[in-house]
Formats: structure tokens, sequence, C-alpha cells
């Protein structure tokens, strides 16, 4: 059975993470060709982007999908199209339409195939949840203390388990699932990134989590080299290290604005009303306690370290969008030397 | 401004001060060796408060002066000659005390420079969300004057502790109040020849409050469970545990200094698993700080904590209660359990898991009934 593979299936092109790859995989020559799938076609600049990668309309839920993969003769399955953004994807129950059904059509068309030789899902470290009793760093095998109670999270769970027993079914398709800490990077567009552009960050009063991230390249790498090779298994993808979100926060040169737990849904339900930021319950969980997990398996077993920490990631992120701190630093700077010199000029004696 | 020191503290801040006035790319001094204790345990003289020792500080010092003493040329002006001149002579003519203006100067720097890191998140946190910057600025500083002035807290067997490399601290839990741990923190970290941070394995209840559970991340205390144990103990952090729990911080004034149960063994899986030392550590005078003399239950669940206590003072004086009474402290380091000679497949043995707990438990036990039998007075000493 080659190695390399020469057709290959992208869902979710229209979004970053899809286009970005299906771009790259167009590229390698050594790849016959490269189908793009998703219900909106991309951006014209995604579209050139993608060079000679070939767009289908196609939407996942539909049995076409299997026609798509026998008629193509697709070796290799790339599903990256799980997404946790309601506002892009047509609100909250399409999004649950388009995670949970698009992906088991996608598994049924691909059990039915005798020309798919891998798949590899894109997950998320979501499925750990995130509660007061979670280890300090999930690994692969950690069982989530709370099953995430809904929204993203859940439909991730639901997805990771058609998978595994689409695995048990089809035994000889290698499958590698990719859990993906939160994506951060100049271009990429999550609720994450709007977040931390808001003007003044809502943050849980009391509350201050440890927040891993990845950015979007790393994230682009990762999905073009499981699709290049056989990586079974089901690895954590993150960037080193973590920021506090506190810290992030004032990394950016925004401002805090603690809220008080009871009011947090409020506050969810006005920036979902005005267009700022939809974050789910399960999203708003991870802003109280934050989730970090080990990514060992991802450096040694998968053969991949990113390139950017979380910390770098984040920077990169502050200076591509041009994000304009509040306070500026050399403001600060000089109110030291200020106070430095009011202390020099104060009365001698101890 | 200079804190309360023993002698030979005066001494070797005033010396480090002096080191840092003297301009730079002059040869530094040969250290000189201070006894930190002599034997027998007691009395311990303090080592040097780390806001004078900090490697930082020369550096910063330092590029005050020289950010306020050049002129627009790049030349020294005359009051940046005057302000370096007093040190280099000082030092010669061995004065008492450095010149206020500078050691204020510094301070405000140093504030300063704190200030900006904070502000604009130039600082590291590891994964478990230690911060150092802040725990060795803040956190440090706020509980000092109680460990050296409300508790008095005197160490013993300091050299037991490793300076280097992972090991458990096991301690004795009391006091209704979790200040045991802190002064423990405050212990490795200011009464050990080389500071070590103590990452504490702490109950789930305090990562769900508000405030305290961000508070404790922090400070670098992780949730009690054995991947995070191991986890510090094989990156090469002491770790402290208090595996009596809730039973003993949340035991009666009548059973004090009786050790509960202890917790199911995990924390001597995990040292086994790691290889790592285990320290017992037994600590006397917390279980007087909030003596707890009845327990109202319903109250306690419907609050969700373990244990809603009635002291003498509390709630009677509301606010008040919660002043400690000002009980003198022991902390002991007794002599480490070393694990490596064991395989790490011992830790599924568990009757030897057992009989190491029951060894540590009896350990902290005898040295408890120890140091209570050489005390005279539970608030003197």
């Amino acid at each position: 059975m080659p190695e390399a593979p020469s057709v290959v299936l992208v869902t979710g092109v229209s979004r970053f993470l899809g286009g970005h790859l299906a771009a790259r995989l167009a590229a390698d020559p050594s790849i016959e060709r490269v189908l793009g799938v998703d219900t909106t076609p991309p951006s014209r600049e995604m579209r050139r982007r993608m060079g000679r990668a070939e767009f289908v309309r196609v939407d996942i839920r539909n049995p076409l999908i299997g026609k798509v993969i026998s008629t193509a003769k697709v070796d290799t399955v790339v599903h990256a199209s799980l997404s946790g953004n309601p506002g892009q994807s047509g609100g909250r129950s399409m999004m649950m339409e388009m995670n949970v059904i698009g992906t088991m059509q996608l598994l049924a068309a691909c059990q039915r195939s005798d020309t798919v030789r891998r798949l590899v899902v894109k997950s998320t470290s979501a499925v750990y949840g995130a509660s007061k009793r979670d280890p300090a760093t999930f690994t692969e095998t950690t069982e989530p203390k709370a099953i995430p109670p809904g929204g993203y999270a859940k439909d991730a769970v639901e997805i990771e388990g058609y998978v595994r027993s689409f695995s048990r079914r089809r035994p000889d398709i290698p499958v590698t699932t990719l859990r993906f800490v939160n994506l951060i990077g100049p271009r990429i567009d999550t609720s994450f990134v709007r977040y931390f552009s808001l003007p003044v960050v809502p943050v849980v009063l009391g509350y201050d989590a440890r927040v891993q991230l990845l950015h979007e390249e790393d994230a682009v790498a990762v999905l073009e080299r499981a699709a290049a090779q056989d990586l079974p298994g089901v690895f954590n993808v993150g960037g080193a290290g973590v920021l506090m979100l506190s810290q992030a926060i004032r990394r950016a040169g925004r401002f805090p604005l603690p809220i008080p737990q009871p009011a947090v849904p409020l506050v969810g339900r006005f920036t979902r009303r005005a267009r700022l930021v939809d974050f789910s319950p399960e999203q708003m969980r991870l802003l109280n306690f934050g989730r970090v997990v080990d990514t060992t398996k991802l450096r040694t077993e998968f053969g991949f370290t990113p390139r950017w920490t979380t910390v770098q990631a984040f920077d990169d992120f502050v200076a591509g969008r041009g994000l304009r701190p509040w306070i500026d630093p050399s403001r600060l700077g000089q109110a030291q030397d200020a106070a430095v010199a009011v202390a020099r000029a104060l009365p001698t004696g101890s | 401004m200079t804190p309360h020191h023993t002698l030979s503290d005066h001494e070797l801040s005033d010396h480090q001060l002096s080191d840092h006035e003297r301009p730079r790319g002059d040869v530094m001094p040969e250290a000189r060796v201070i006894p930190l204790r002599q034997d027998g345990g007691r009395p311990r003289p303090r080592p040097a408060p780390r806001r004078a020792s900090r490697p930082g500080i020369g550096s910063l010092t330092e590029r005050t002066a020289a950010a306020r003493g050049l002129d627009g040329d790049g030349r020294p002006t005359e009051e940046a000659v005057d302000a370096v001149e007093p040190a280099t002579g000082g030092e010669l003519a061995a004065l008492p005390a450095p010149s206020g203006p500078t050691e204020l100067e510094a301070r405000v720097a140093e504030v300063g420079e704190f200030l900006q890191r904070r502000l604009t998140g130039r600082y590291a946190v590891d994964d478990f969300g230690f911060d150092r910057d802040l725990t060795e600025n803040v956190v440090m500083p706020l509980l000092r004057p109680l460990y050296e002035k409300w508790f008095r807290v005197e160490t013993i067997g300091t050299e037991n502790v490793p300076t280097s490399g992972g090991a458990l601290l096991v301690a004795n839990h009391s006091g209704t109040l979790p200040l045991d741990a802190l002064m423990t923190t405050v212990a490795t970290h200011d009464d050990l020849p080389v500071p070590r941070y103590l990452r504490m394995l702490a109950a789930d209840l305090v990562f769900g409050l508000p405030g305290v559970g961000a508070a404790a991340r922090k400070a670098g205390h992780t949730l009690a469970c054995n991947a995070d144990a191991e986890a510090l103990l094989s990156a090469g952090e002491l770790v402290g545990v208090w595996p009596e729990g809730f039973k003993g911080i949340g035991k009666d004034f009548a059973d004090r200094y009786k050790l509960q149960r202890f917790g199911r063994g995990g924390f001597v899986s995990a040292a086994l698993r790691c290889g790592v030392p285990i320290i017992p550590c037994s600590i006397v005078g917390a279980e007087e700080i909030y003596p707890k003399i009845a327990d109202l239950g319903p109250i306690a669940r419907l609050l969700g904590v373990p244990y809603f206590p009635i002291t003498p003072t509390w709630p009677l004086l509301g606010p008040l209660g919660l002043v400690p009474l000002p009980s003198k402290w022991y902390i002991e380091f007794g002599e480490p359990i070393h694990t490596d000679s064991y395989d790490p497949s011992a830790a599924d043995d568990p009757m030897l898991v057992f009989n190491l707990t029951d060894q540590v438990r009896e350990n902290i036990q005898q040295t408890l009934y120890r140091l209570l039998a050489g005390r005279r007075n539970a608030f003197l000493g």
C-alpha cells in the first residue's frame, strides 16, 4: 500500500483551516488531486490561494458525498470542518447538524468506499471539559470529569464516538484524531480571537484560567502531516506553555471587566445578541478553569513540535491584528522614571 | 525602611547593597559565608531577606542610576558622580547604613519595574499556572509577617530537605484553616539554604472557590491527584501533601496532635513511581490558632464545605474571630525516607504502600510528641 496520498478530500474548505490545508496540499506536486468540499464557496482570496485544488459544493450531510468519494477515487479524507463558531455556521442547531450529522454521513461514505486508505479528523480539546476537579494537564487517556454539557464540546464528544466505531468497523483504515486547543493567529477568525479583540474583555470575577493556544500555521502543518503519513491514534495538539487569561488580556493591551459568576450567562447573551462574541456555555467554563493538554505524544509519536509557543502565538496575533494597547508601555516607563525622580527629591533620612 | 533583623543579617545586607553601588566592571568580592544555623536546631538566625539578595536588583539600581545620571551627550553629570562617590567612599569607611535616598530609589524602581511587568503581562507562568514573579514579590511578603512576627515559626532539620530534585514533603494538617500549609511554603522558601517553592496538592474545594482557587494556582499549587503529583515530582519540584485532608484540619480541639488516617496512601505510590524521597514534616502550633470546639453540620452542608467551625472567637466576635491566636510554631523536617531502592512497580504493591504510609505517619506522630514534650506553653514556646 503506497504511503503518499494521491487524491485528497478536505472538508470545510471555506474556512481557514480547511482552505489553507487544501492550498498547501495543492502546492505539493506529488499529490494528484485535491478536492475541497463545503456548503458555501470559499472567498475569492482563498480560491486564489487554493490554486489547482478543486472546489465541490456539496453538503456533507447529503449522501452525495459518497458519490464524490467513489467517482474521484479519493484515498485520503481530511475532515476539518468541525466548527465551534455558530455565527459562521448559521446558528447553534445548524452547527450541531453540520458537525454531527455531517460527520456521520462522511464516515458512512468512507466505510463504503474501497479507495479510502486514510482518515484524519479534526477534533478539539474541549472534549476534556473544564472543571475544578481536573488535573493540571490532560493526556490523551484522561477521562473527562464532567462531560461537556452541550454545544461544540458535546458535538466533538459525539463525533469522536462515531469515529471510534468507524475504526472498529474498518480496522484497515488508519484514523488520526487531532484534539486541537484554541487556535489563534493574525488571520484566523474564531470566537477566541474575537473575544481578545474586544476593547473591554469580560472575565469571570475571582477566576483566572490557564490558556493554551496553537498558532494557525502550526494547525495547518499538523493536518498536512497527518494527511501525508499513516499516524493512527488520538493526539493532543497545542503550543508549549500557557498564558493566564489575565496575562493574555494585558499582553493584548485590553482591559479586563470582571463579572460575578451569576451574571456571566447574562453577559454571554448580550455579547451574542450584539454579535460581538458567541461563546457557548462550555467555553464560558473554560474561562473559569482553563484547560492545558499534554503534548508529549504529539512530539514523540506524531513527530511534530509546534513552531510557536502559546506566548509567541498570542504575541503574533496581537502584532498581526495591530491591536493597539490602551496603556502605552512607554508611558509606564515614564511613570516609573517620574516616581524614581520623586523618590530622589525626597529629603534624606530613614 | 530597614526591617527588623538580627545583627548578622544587617551586616550581610549592608555588604551587598554597597556592592551594588559600585560602578560596573568592578570585580565582585568573594561571597562571605555566614553560618545559617548552629548545631542543635534553635535559636535560628534568619537568612538575609530575599529582597536584598535577589540578583536583579543590582543591575536595576545601576540602570536607574545610569538613566538619571547621564546628560544629553551621554557624559555623567555632576549629580551622578556625586551619587557614586559616597557609596564607594562608604565602603572604605565602613558606614553603618547605606545612604537613604539610594535605597528608597532602588525600592521605588523595583516596585515600578514590578508594576510594569504586571501591567504589560511580561512574566512567565508554568503549565500549572505557577507565577513565580507574583509569588516572590506579593505572596511571600504578605505571608512573611505572619510567619516571623505572629507565629514566630522555628524550623528544625532544614538540612533534611534536598536542595534540588524532586521530593515529597508529608505533613500533619491542623488549624481549621490551612495556615499550616501556607507557613510551610514560607519555611521552605526562607529557611532552607537554597530557597525552594513548595508545590502543594490541595483539595478540589480550593479550586472551585472564586479568588482562592486562582490564587492557589498562581502560588504554584495544584489539585491532589496522582497525575499532577507525578508530573511535579518528575519535574524535580518539592511537592507538599497533607494526607489527613479535611479529617485532619477540621478535627476538634480535644483531638489535637492526634494524627488522623493518612488518606489512601496515594502520596506514597506517587513517590515510589518517581523514586523521590519522602520527607516527614511535623508542625506544632497550628492546632492552637483556631481551637474548634464545635461544628455546625447543617450550615456546612448548606455552604458546601466539609465543616463549619465554632471557636471561642468565631462567630462570636464576627470578623475579629478570623484573627488566629498567636501560638508559637515549630516546623521540623524529619530524616528523608528514601524510595529509590524500590522498583517503580512497587507502587502497585498495596502492602508495601500501606507499610510505608504507616512508617511516615508513625514518624510524624512521634516527632509531634517529642516536640510537644519540649514545649512549655502553646503561646510562648
